[in-house]
């Protein structure tokens, strides 16, 4: 365990939107059994009342998650320093094997509390609230989801131990640097931006279509998961390259430093807003079914499709814009 | 038309000191009329107030407005409707400490997310109704009583509502404001509001601009005429 | 969209005037909440100073330090294995180091003498760092003695004091020529405290490492690498140390938060009640209360970050010097460049708004859940 700051803030956040969760999907189970909004009794007004708190508390989680998944990524790349091996956030997740799964549980999370605020949303626009089962039911998926986040986080926190000098026995302690960034390139350069292009092209299509037909929200939603994976990928595997000019540097998380202006977050952030609202679109079209959300919900559904639609053509601009400014050159006559 | 059907209301419901404030209430109240609602303390007549006024939910039973149930829309939809039908004076008027006249009227209208300066406008116009329009900037704590009554009704017609619901409006009056308070509802009700209100004073009864009388007992209504 | 800003904007509008109307009880809470962001703050800031500091003294340090070891101990280093030394491939240079402590009784502290590689002192001369100067209120010209290995006296004229520009190793330092050096501690010529070598790429900085320890087997060899890292931790430490003993702070704080936000007085569940009344929805009123707390969040943060700014940069940090420095009895006069890093304002964010919140939640749904027909009753 290492005694850092942010590890602290880290845990202190998981730790508080877990017991959030825990108290929300136990709450999910008495609403789940009694809800009955005809009734005028004490206890559906008490229900009532009691979704206001998990509501707000929920929406608190989702704004921390959100920030501790960017903490979570920079306190890896400043623990670097402490690892023998470690040049930058990559190493320090793969110090140990809960690295890599604490990451991808967090942005799981974010996504599914990112989902279920939107479905909320869509749900609070009928005057009957026709989801509200299918949306405590989801928090008692997701509230397990999160506990796991936190745990594997603290897993991993907990068996980080420093590269550290003891003046007893160190002849040669810290003797061979190995760089552990270069196994991340797993994909071939033209592969997976050529992948990337279709995808986004594909899902251009459909949004298009969606916002002109209000057809096709469901096909949207996961396109739109499809271009996060696909945007991953490629960005390990070769937008990163471009940025560094470097053939062997695939590291995701650089970017994000003052080093390289930045431009992470010009990928990263219309990257995740697009993948959130696209998921948004399609779970609104889903809505469309009932009564009380048949006009509400095409309305809403195209205005996420909208919004996720920019966000992946600032995310494409950025992209091409990285690799065009790029002095490195992998294939003939692409740059 | 305002209708009740069967509506009945109980208070700390399942405890020992459960207290049923209205035990099946039948009732139809036309628009654009003045309704009052007369019997002794603890008849139920407020507790009838705020069901029909949707500040909560009977327990059971309907309320039907315009020819639309609103007893069993959640909370957030029911303010909606409220605030753009129902306009409140309360028996102690209920004014905001610390606030001005102005800011007071203002209250109502800031969740409808009117750009400030059309807020402000309106609620000066509503003052200047009320013959206000020179104690905008005073505080609440510094108005006469006849003063906070005018500045609440102005407060309770800024979402421009269609009904008005008056809580022993004349209780803390004296006689002349009384009168006065009686001008305005008759120039209310010319201008097409509905007018409803509780009152144990024998001059509202008497009063000319009244339409019908329900009176209530126990938790049910006696008789209206 | 516009609507849902505008109606913001009102909410906003409200809780502002009304956090006015209710001045004294909302000072307590932003003096209370300021203070806990301001010692946090410091705390982070200083050790963040003091760990760019050890970055920056050790940027210019060679890459290697060989010791030799006897019975598992350090002991002093012959010429010859310098000369050993120098034929492993990749290291460019090469040299044996003169250094060790020193105690002087009357300013109950430990000096670092040390030989300086370039512009030694002239014999009988030394230079001083400022912590010395200040103890011992030594200025240039003055003479300052010492007992030697063999008890004789040993005496110095100063001949420069080192300001406080050079940073925190300086403080305590005290550079004196080689021969003074050896008269001091009777070391023989030919025998050195330690070697340090320089090595031309700094990937074979390991390969060099495992060399020497095949050529003088004797020997331990330290990196500056590890150096780095070892301070990076220790500092890493000693500041979550603090951080765990401000726990109790601010979780005394958030017991404050909690009782303030939910003490509500009677008036102020009047208000809600009349607020709720007139039209005011249970999630409008929500949201004030959450404007409030943002309000009420930014501000503290804000003014309890400038004052530990002010109490890091330019006063030297009183308050934390002691425990995050550690056990010399020689602090320098240290004074950190002024810098302000997103990731830690992010750290210190989670870190104490994240409580309030918490802390406050609760209390501000249950206000927001009063009845609006209670104003009625």
């Amino acid at each position: 365990m290492l005694f850092h700051p942010s590890i602290i803030a880290l845990l202190l956040a998981s730790a508080l939107s877990s017991l959030a969760l825990v108290g929300s999907a136990l709450f999910a189970v008495t609403l789940l059994r009694h809800w009955n909004l005809s009734s005028g009794s004490e206890r559906q007004i008490v229900l009532e009342q009691r979704t206001y708190l998990v509501t707000t508390v929920l929406k608190l989680a989702l704004i921390f998650e959100a920030g501790s998944l960017l903490l979570f990524v920079f306190n890896a790349d400043k623990m670097a320093k402490l690892f023998v091996g470690a040049m930058c956030a990559v190493g320090t997740l793969n110090v140990n094997p809960y690295g890599f799964p604490a990451l991808i549980l967090k942005i799981a999370v974010f996504f599914l509390s990112a989902a279920w605020l939107m479905l909320h949303h869509i749900d609070s626009q009928g005057y009957d609230y026709p989801l509200i089962r299918v949306k405590y039911a989801a928090l008692l998926f997701l509230a397990p989801v999160a506990l796991v986040s936190a745990f594997v986080q603290l897993t991993y926190f907990l068996d980080l131990k420093a590269d550290v000098l003891t003046s007893c026995c160190s002849t040669l302690f810290g003797g061979s640097t190995v760089v552990t960034t270069n196994n991340m390139g797993f994909a071939p350069e033209a592969w997976s931006l050529g992948g990337l292009a279709l995808v986004l092209a594909a899902t251009g299509l459909v949004g298009l279509w969606h916002l002109k037909r209000g057809r096709g929200g469901l096909a949207y939603a996961l396109l739109s998961l499809s271009v996060l994976v696909v945007a991953l990928i490629a960005i390990v595997s070769a937008i990163s390259v471009y940025v560094y000019e470097q053939p062997h540097h695939h590291c995701p998380f650089c970017m994000l430093k003052q080093e390289y202006g930045y431009v992470g977050y010009a990928l990263y952030l219309p990257l995740f807003l697009g993948t959130a609202t696209g998921i948004g679109a399609g779970l609104a079209s889903f809505a469309g079914r009932w009564p009380s959300l048949s006009l509400a919900s095409p309305a809403l559904s195209k205005r996420f499709a909208y919004v996720s639609l920019l966000s992946f053509l600032v995310f494409a601009g950025a992209a091409v814009g990285l690799i065009m400014k790029s002095h490195l050159i992998l294939f003939e006559g692409f740059a | 038309m305002i209708e009740l059907s069967e509506v009945r209301k109980a208070y700390n419901q399942g405890k020992p000191n459960e207290f049923w404030a209205l035990r099946g209430i039948d009732l139809r109240l036309s628009l654009k009329a003045v309704t009052v609602f007369m019997g002794p303390s603890g008849s139920g007549k407020t507790t009838l107030l705020t069901m029909i006024g949707g500040l909560a939910r009977p327990t059971s039973g309907r309320v039907r407005l315009m020819e639309r149930d609103i007893s069993s829309l959640p909370e957030k939809f029911l303010t909606d409707i409220r605030r753009r039908t129902f306009g409140f004076v309360f028996q102690s008027f209920n004014l905001l400490k610390g606030m001005t006249a102005l800011e007071n009227v203002m209250i109502p209208a800031y969740p409808l997310g009117l750009p400030h300066e059309a807020l402000r406008k309106r609620a000066l116009e509503m003052l200047d109704l009320l013959g206000m329009a020179a104690k905008a900037e005073s505080k609440a704590e510094w108005l006469s009583g006849g003063e906070a009554q005018r500045v609440a009704i102005a407060r309770a017609l800024i979402n421009d509502p269609d009904v008005i619901i008056a809580d022993e409006p004349t209780a803390n009056l004296d006689g002349q404001l009384a009168e006065q308070f009686l001008e305005i509802m008759a120039e209310l009700k010319a201008r097409g509001k509905t007018l409803l209100m509780t009152s144990h004073d024998p001059r509202i009864r008497k009063a000319a601009v009244v339409d019908g009388i329900v009176w209530m007992q126990d938790g049910q209504i006696a008789s209206s005429d | 969209m516009k609507i849902y800003l505008r109606r913001q904007l009102n909410l906003l509008e409200f809780t502002l005037s009304s956090l006015l109307r209710r001045k004294g009880k909302n000072l307590a809470l932003l003096v209370v909440f300021s203070a806990i962001v301001f010692m946090l703050a410091s705390a982070l800031l200083y050790s963040h100073a003091l760990r760019r500091e050890a970055a920056i003294l050790l940027k210019d340090a060679p890459e290697l330090v060989i010791q030799k070891m006897v019975g598992g101990r350090h002991d002093l280093l012959p010429q010859a294995n310098l000369a050993k030394l120098a034929e492993v491939r990749g290291i460019t240079q090469i040299h044996g180091r003169l250094w060790g402590y020193l105690f002087d009784p009357i300013a109950a502290a430990n000096y670092t003498v040390m030989v300086p590689q370039t512009n030694p002192p002239e014999p009988g001369f030394a230079i001083i760092g400022e912590g010395i100067s200040g103890a011992r209120g030594a200025e240039p010209g003055d003479q300052l003695s010492f007992k030697s290995h063999d008890g004789g006296l040993l005496t110095f004229r100063v001949a420069q004091v080192i300001a406080y520009e050079s940073a925190l190793a300086t403080s305590d330092l005290f550079l004196v020529n080689e021969d003074d050096y050896r008269r001091l501690y009777g070391i023989a010529p030919g025998l050195f405290t330690d070697a340090v070598a320089k090595v031309r790429n700094p990937r074979e900085v390991g390969k060099a490492a495992e060399k020497i320890a095949e050529l003088l087997p004797d020997s331990r060899i330290v990196l500056r690498d590890e150096i780095l890292r070892t301070y990076e931790s220790v500092f890493d430490w000693r500041e979550g140390l603090l951080l765990v003993l401000l726990t109790g702070a601010v979780l005394a704080f958030a017991i404050f938060a909690w009782e303030k936000a939910s003490g509500l007085s009677a008036e102020e569940r009047r208000e809600i009640g009349i607020l709720k009344a007139v039209g005011w929805e249970t999630g409008d009123i929500l949201l004030m209360k959450m404007w409030e707390g943002g309000v009420m969040s930014l501000s503290a943060f804000l003014i309890g970050y400038l004052l530990a700014y002010l109490h890091v940069f330019y006063l030297g940090a009183p308050l934390f010097e002691p425990v995050l420095k550690g056990w010399a009895t020689m602090y320098p006069a240290f004074r950190p460049t002024p810098f302000i890093d997103g990731f830690q304002v992010a750290t210190l964010l989670i870190l104490t708004v994240l409580p309030y919140l918490a802390a406050t939640v609760v209390p501000i749904w249950r206000a927001a859940i009063i009845d609006p027909d209670q104003v009625m009753r």
